[in-house]
């Protein structure tokens, strides 16, 4: 069902600033805790241009204002907003519905 | 054979060093009228002549190449290898070839070059006797050199101490024989000579003096035996002729045109031979009664040939007096000869009457400097160097463009002890129309105006200008220019770490040395912009620790870490991780290895032993880091921060224990040394090395810090590297004892900590400090800075709050819970699948 959002962990679970990757619905999902913009984000954890899953463990930064990832393996940046890959026009990744409730990260339900 | 319809035919005879820059120039000329054809008796196009010996360091043959055939049939010019041109028809303007090609020219260029001469001895040929000249010559003496164990150069002059590189480089037992009382007797004094020889016996070649050949005949003990006309003789295996060179110009002679009495096709000013068609450059020439041997200034005559030639044979009518002549070359020359630096300035040997010399010898640095001065004490006429060049550039602008020499001129044998204000040797003090590099005639106003238009990077400036990219001699005098013009224009070098704070990486580090900062938003805050990036944040995260050393995997600091740092492992390109424990030295007991084995078995990780003497075990999965670092500190292993930039390892040989070579007890030293400095975060890695004696077995010289075992104590080298930029370290100080052998490597690691950028290895930190190995010796031994104090102390600090990361991180189960691939799943990554090889796991 659409619309549900399915627990993933608690919020302190993710370092201020830091990442872990979740296992949802089968897939690798990287979430990103940027607490000092009271946030979290959810990009896909495998960096196709590396191909490996590691984004979850890339440091987080920001390009011009724009909040990315840093690959840990060649240090392409991903826009932690729309998925896109800085240096690789065309590559992107896929972008996740997050959120935290009472403490609780919550990641929406994916269509089947 | 015709000429392509309207096309003025150009015939370049030769296509060396020379040859190929007459080409160039004349295509930088963009004629489209001119067709040029080129002849070359070797079967490949131009190569570079000067850096002939490197061929045995490694370079290839395409290494040395100047010319390549895409190139020359990109810009249309043709050229004919493996054949010789034997005869010219003036009249007809015609040239035919050995392989019986003839062709007709507008004009004529002959480049032929010079060939070795080898005096008429008696035995004076054989399968082993060679010259040096072409890369075939190279080839043949690689062959006898694989049937030999020594060789001899004849001629200690500056090509004889060349060819005598190669054999050294060829692993022969190398003599150099000279007919002279001392080594390059045309280039330097008495007693340049004289320290140059002691220099090259040190590296073991022998050197002998006032020796004349007379004849060679079989030998005994080796293959060949030299006798000497005083009695003495020689026994070698291989032999090089290095006696000096002869003009080619056999064929100028056999077609009528002007000869020199000894020899050199004779020009004029515009480097055109007794026929006005026909220019000769090079070193075949002869102008104003001299053959030039070095490159730069056949260099400069193919540059007025090629301007005569083009403009000539346009359309357009040319006066005459607009054309560039040919007026002499100034001789000056600095080599590395054999790893030594020598250098030659104009009137070295004081032959100009009333000149006045003043000379200085260091022989502790093994170094000796001269300068010869002009009666009155104002102009610099000449100068020798040996040992150390680094005065070269700015003494050779000071005699070219006689320059007016501070009131005491023996200050320039003291730079140091010279006024500091004196800027008499200053770029700044250079006309615009100052030659500042001699192999391709660029001048500070050419390289000046480059930097004007925008090119502010020391390698960008390089390419743009050319300067610099011919012998190398004027690198450091680029360098200054390239200051000196930027702070003109009011412009500083941007060495801001990154968009998040506009300040080098050494700022930051007083920054928070002085703010006492401890953490990296109290200092993005403060002087940073944003919320960082994934190079300020490692580079802030590493200068914390090099401070305070707390734990990297604490809370604020976590998030800072590089990938490697943040799960204590180096991150493979599967995502997977290898593990790398720590053994001091190298030395490992036999239990220990068998832990490792067991352990590497147990998880399946694949095993290599790394170049640091030490094992890496790959292709362990992110949850099973804290369980392999519990069996493997339960052992007794520490982790070896091979993820960390920080010490990596002390490699070592046994010295003194097992080798009947060693000196000193090398092994000790290594496992001293890499407990002491373990896990201390630097700039950059850092590597060590420890050799017993001076067989060097443990290669402590590409390390960053070398040290190697003396009867009397140790020796000190910095500033090495291996890898990706090959760097010999610097000999920085010599037969320590043990304390002070220590106290010397914490304070040289500190101050690196304190003052090298983001990623810089020691050996580029070596290079940007200004004043080099000096500086940093003056810092270091003499305490210049008065810092030694508080360098020692950090270190100090360092030491004693080590702790082992991993075992650290075992027992705190905080920290562990970030070691798991998923957040909510014991599941590990599916996308990791390996496959087998050679009975090992490999990433499929």
């Amino acid at each position: 069902m659409k619309n549900e959002w399915v627990d993933i962990c608690d919020i302190n679970d993710i370092p201020p600033m830091g990442a872990v990757c979740a296992l949802h619905d089968g897939k690798q999902v990287a979430i990103f805790n940027l607490s000092n913009q009271g946030e979290v984000k959810s990009i896909c954890n495998y960096d196709p241009v590396s191909k490996a899953s590691v984004l979850s463990r890339g440091i987080i930064g920001d390009i011009e204002g724009r909040h990315v990832v840093s690959s840990p393996l060649h240090k392409q940046h991903f826009s932690l907003d729309t998925g896109e890959c800085l240096q690789h026009e065309g590559i992107k990744v896929n972008v996740y519905p997050v959120r935290v409730v009472n403490s609780r990260v919550q990641l929406q339900q994916l269509d089947s | 054979m015709v000429t392509s319809i309207n096309k003025k035919r150009v015939i370049v005879i030769g296509n060396g060093m020379v040859g190929h820059k007459f080409i160039e120039t004349l295509c930088d000329q963009k004629n489209s009228d001119i067709e040029i054809l080129t002849f070359s008796e070797e079967p490949v196009l131009a190569y570079d002549r000067v850096q002939l010996s490197s061929y045995f360091s490694g370079e290839s043959a395409t290494d040395l190449s100047l010319a390549s055939i895409k190139k020359y049939e990109e810009q249309g010019i043709k050229f004919h290898l493996n054949d010789k041109v034997i005869s010219i028809n003036k009249s007809e303007k015609t040239v035919v070839t050995e392989k019986g090609i003839e062709v007709c020219y507008d004009k004529l260029v002959i480049a032929t070059g010079s060939t070795p001469f080898v005096p008429s001895i008696p035995g004076g040929k054989g399968e082993h006797i060679h010259v040096y000249r072409t890369l075939q010559d190279l080839e043949d003496i690689k062959s006898s050199a694989k049937v030999s164990s020594c060789g001899t150069v004849i001629g200690g002059g500056l090509l004889g101490l060349e060819a005598a590189n190669a054999l050294k480089q060829l692993s022969l037992k190398t003599s150099v024989v000279e007919f002279a009382p001392q080594l390059m007797p045309v280039q330097l004094d008495k007693e340049g000579g004289k320290l140059l020889r002691k220099k090259i016996k040190d590296i073991n070649v022998d050197v002998l003096t006032e020796k004349n050949t007379k004849k060679i005949t079989q030998g005994t003990a080796h293959r060949y035996r030299m006798e000497f006309t005083d009695g003495s003789q020689l026994e070698t295996d291989t032999i090089v002729f290095s006696a000096g060179i002869r003009p080619q110009d056999e064929l100028a002679r056999s077609s009528d045109i002007s000869i020199g009495e000894r020899g050199g096709i004779i020009i004029d000013d515009y480097c055109q031979t007794s026929d006005k068609d026909i220019y000769s450059i090079g070193e075949c020439a002869l102008w104003n009664g001299k053959i030039y041997g070095l490159v730069a200034p056949g260099y400069q005559m193919a540059k007025t040939a090629a301007i005569h030639c083009a403009k000539t044979l346009s359309e357009e009518k040319v006066e005459k007096d607009t054309l560039p002549c040919f007026t002499g070359a100034d001789m000056s020359t600095k080599l590395k000869l054999l790893g030594i630096d020598v250098a030659s300035i104009g009137d070295a040997h004081g032959k100009q009457e009333g000149s006045k010399s003043y000379s200085f010898t260091d022989s502790k640095a093994q170094t000796y400097k001269k300068i010869v001065v002009s009666e009155n004490g104002e102009l610099l006429l000449g100068a020798v160097l040996v040992g150390g060049a680094e005065e070269y550039g700015s003494w050779l602008q000071l005699y070219l463009n006689e320059m007016q020499l501070p009131e005491y001129p023996q200050q320039l044998l003291f730079p140091y002890a010279a006024d500091p204000d004196s800027t008499t040797t200053g770029v700044e003090n250079l006309p615009d129309s100052a030659q500042i590099c001699s192999c391709n005639d660029i001048s500070k106003g050419e390289i000046a105006s480059c930097i004007g238009k925008g090119i502010h990077d020391a390698g960008a400036l390089k390419q743009v200008s050319n300067a610099g990219t011919g012998c190398g001699g004027c690198v450091q005098l680029v360098g200054q220019i390239l200051d000196s013009e930027l702070n003109k224009l009011g412009i500083e070098i941007n060495n801001e770490l990154c968009d998040h704070f506009s300040y080098s990486r050494a700022e930051l580090f007083d920054i928070i040395k002085i703010k006492n900062i401890k953490n990296f938003d109290e200092l993005l805050d403060k002087y940073g912009q944003r919320s960082g990036c994934e190079i300020c944040k490692p580079t802030v995260a590493s200068i914390l620790a090099s401070l305070w050393n707390d734990q990297i995997l604490d809370t604020p600091h976590v998030t800072l870490q590089d990938s490697n740092d943040a799960f204590l492992a180096n991150i493979q390109k599967d995502g997977t991780y290898s593990v790398v424990p720590r053994v001091p030295g190298g030395e490992i007991t036999p239990d220990k290895l068998i832990v490792i084995g067991e352990i590497a078995k147990e998880f399946s990780l694949y095993t290599k032993i790394t170049g640091g003497q030490r094992i890496d075990l790959f292709g362990a999965h992110v949850h099973q880091l804290p369980q392999i670092w519990k069996r493997l500190v339960n052992a007794g292993f520490e982790t070896g921060h091979a993820y960390g930039k920080a010490l990596r390892t002390v490699k070592s040989c046994v010295g003194t224990n097992w080798c009947r070579f060693g000196v000193q007890d090398s092994t000790s030293m290594a496992i001293f040394l890499e407990n002491r400095y373990r896990g201390i975060r630097s700039p950059h890695k850092v590597k060590m090395a420890v050799s017993g004696c001076a067989r060097e077995c443990a290669e402590a010289q590409c390390k960053d810090f070398g040290v190697i075992a003396t009867e009397k104590g140790w020796n000190l080298y910095v500033a090495g590297n291996g890898g990706m930029r090959p760097r010999h370290a610097e000999l920085f100080a010599t037969d320590l004892n043990d304390e002070i052998l220590i106290k010397y490597i914490d304070r040289i690691m500190i101050f690196y900590i304190r003052t090298a950028e983001r990623l810089q290895r020691t050996s580029v930190w070596m290079e940007t400090l200004k004043g080099g190995l000096n500086y940093l010796q003056e810092v270091i031994i003499k305490d210049k800075l008065k810092i030694n104090n508080e360098l020692e102390e950090q270190m100090k600090l360092l030491i004693d709050t080590y702790q082992c990361e991993w075992e650290a991180t075992i027992n705190d189960p905080e920290k562990l819970k970030r070691f798991s691939h998923f957040v909510n799943s014991k599941e590990t990554d599916p996308k990791v699948i390996f496959t087998t090889e050679r009975e090992q796991i490999q990433p499929a």
